[in-house]
């Protein structure tokens, strides 16, 4: 199961809107939107309380909880929580700075758009999941080819945005400000980059989807700690309440970044909005 | 410049591939005139507002403007994540104040949507914004490319006030491209008609402002004779 947050729900984020105090009256959460799902959660606990679900299989919602609080209680949750956090952390930095730099140099200069944009396109094509063996020879089994994978993954949605947004910049707005007296680097700072922002945070969006499911995937393969070899390890022992509780954190982080990003973009963009 | 002159071009030619759009065009503009400048469709009127704006320097030819020039197009290509006021002021050098673009906002009877985001003003007021950021520049001399072209037709008649007033009171030399011969006849001193890649005919108009519709009937016809309109009507 992968952290789905590229089309993540749109309402979950109604009731922390950023600034409360212009809206009087905060739109409740239509609570009708939560039979279903408490339903499947009360068949899902009904089914394993038949044994219908045997738990070496998949353990009760109750179970899960449990195990939940009882891992967060020994510290092993938040100590896989802030290693896992950290992996997807400094990968996403390091690919977010590579993708927006080769992006920007691709999408400004001309020389630039000749010698990037091929090899990254080529690249592009390789199914970067693909590459854990490679990175295992290359970086040993530590946290390096976890983090490399994690920045590979961000490096190419962020970079295809960032040049696809600052190639399709409007040629008259640059005709405009260029017959206006703007400077070049007026002309990037007001035009070209601001033009290219929405495309740029549908890259990040698309990115730090990745970057999760780069970390889950490269946790799999080999991990002496985070949220990846607590499940793992789980496995081993069929606890499968504690592979839940990993999951649902997997989760819990995806939405909890795309979250982030739409405040961003709300703020960023408010100039579309109206 | 010694001539004394806001605009000078001699010889200017302009080639797109073997396609010559101006040709060997001469063009006086003294300062503070006010210059309409009519055409047929593709007749070469933008390729001419380029060059004197700068945005074209492939070409033969000399053309000089003396001082500064700024421009207002058709749209009014208004930077969309920039607010009305620093539209106004963004570009300017040394960087000035809000106070200054309130100041030119003022004078297009916007100041209170100083702070609106231009995708909220409708198509007249972001054509005044537009042109509020041409005049805050000072320009010696204005470029106008058809910036009624777009708006409706009582909209269009407060513009032509509008732009008159701010003419009379900055006093720099306007070059106005338009294809309504009636407003051409309203606001300039001067009418050119472009044909062949070079000013074919030119109308001086003396009438005192503001002028009427009828002021100018004579030159009206042969305005529209120039363009086409009484034997080609479908060309
Ligand atoms: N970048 C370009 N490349 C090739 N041809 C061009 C280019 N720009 C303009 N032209 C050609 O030059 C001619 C004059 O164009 P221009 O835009 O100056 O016409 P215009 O008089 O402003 O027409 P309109 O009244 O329709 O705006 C047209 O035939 C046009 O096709
Ligand atoms: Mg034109």
């Amino acid at each position: 199961m992968s952290v789905s947050t590229l089309g993540a729900p749109a309402r979950a984020d109604s009731a922390q809107q950023p600034p409360p105090e212009r809206k009087p009256r905060r739109k409740l959460p239509d609570l009708r939107r939560w039979i279903s799902p408490l339903a499947i959660v009360a068949l899902w606990q009904i089914a394993c309380e038949t044994g219908l679900l045997p738990p070496d299989k998949l353990s009760s919602p109750w179970t899960v909880l449990q195990a939940g609080i009882e891992l967060a209680g020994t510290g092993e949750l938040g100590d896989a929580f802030v290693v896992s956090t950290t992996r997807v952390g400094i990968g996403f930095a390091i690919g977010a700075a590579i993708g927006v730099l080769l992006g920007i140099v691709a999408g400004l200069s001309r020389w630039g758009n000749y010698l990037v944009d091929p090899p990254v396109q080529m690249l592009r094509t390789l199914p970067f999941l693909g590459l854990i063996p490679l990175f295992i020879l290359w970086f040993g089994i530590g946290e390096e080819p976890k983090i490399a994978l994690v920045a590979l993954g961000v490096a190419f949605p962020l970079y295809l945005n960032v040049y696809a947004g600052i190639r399709n910049v409007d040629s008259h707005l640059i005709e405009a400000t260029t017959a206006l007296g703007y400077t070049r680097s007026e002309r990037l700072f007001h035009v070209v980059l601001p033009s290219a922002l929405p495309n740029t945070l549908v890259g990040l969006r698309q990115s730090l989807g990745v970057a999760w499911l780069s970390l889950i995937v490269g946790e799999q393969v080999n991990a002496s700690s985070g949220l990846g070899y607590l499940i793992n390890n789980a496995r081993e022992f069929l606890r499968t309440d504690v592979i839940v509780v990993g999951l649902v954190v997997y989760a819990a982080l995806g939405l909890a970044t795309d979250a982030i990003v739409r405040l961003v973009e709300r703020r960023a963009l408010r100039w579309r909005a109206a | 410049m010694a001539s004394g002159l806001t605009v000078e071009v001699r010889g200017l030619t302009k080639k797109f591939g073997d396609r010559t759009v101006l040709h060997e065009l001469d063009l006086d503009i003294a300062p503070g005139e006010f210059v309409a400048l009519l055409g047929r469709s593709g007749s070469g009127k933008s390729t001419l507002l380029k060059v004197l704006a700068g945005l074209d320097t492939d070409v033969n030819g000399s053309a000089t403007v003396d001082g500064k020039v700024s421009v207002a197009f058709q749209q009014p290509r208004l930077l969309p994540w920039r607010r009305v006021w620093r539209n106004v002021v963004l570009g300017l050098h040394p960087v000035v104040g809000r106070d200054v673009a309130i100041k030119a906002l003022t004078e297009v009877r916007l100041a209170d949507h100083a702070d609106a985001w231009p995708r909220t003003l409708s198509g007249g007021e972001a054509q005044r914004v537009s042109l509020a950021r041409a005049l805050v520049r000072e320009p010696n001399l204005l470029l106008l490319d058809e910036p009624f072209g777009a708006l409706d037709a009582l909209t269009r008649l407060a513009m032509h006030r509008l732009v008159e007033a701010l003419w009379q009171q900055h006093e720099p030399a306007v070059l106005l491209v338009t294809h309504d011969v009636d407003e051409a006849l309203l606001l300039a001193d001067r009418v050119l008609v472009l044909d062949e890649g070079r000013i074919a005919s030119e109308y001086v108009l003396g009438h005192p402002r503001p002028r009427e519709l009828s002021d100018h009937i004579d030159v009206r016809a042969k305005v529209l004779a120039d363009l086409g309109v009484t034997e080609r009507a479908s060309a």
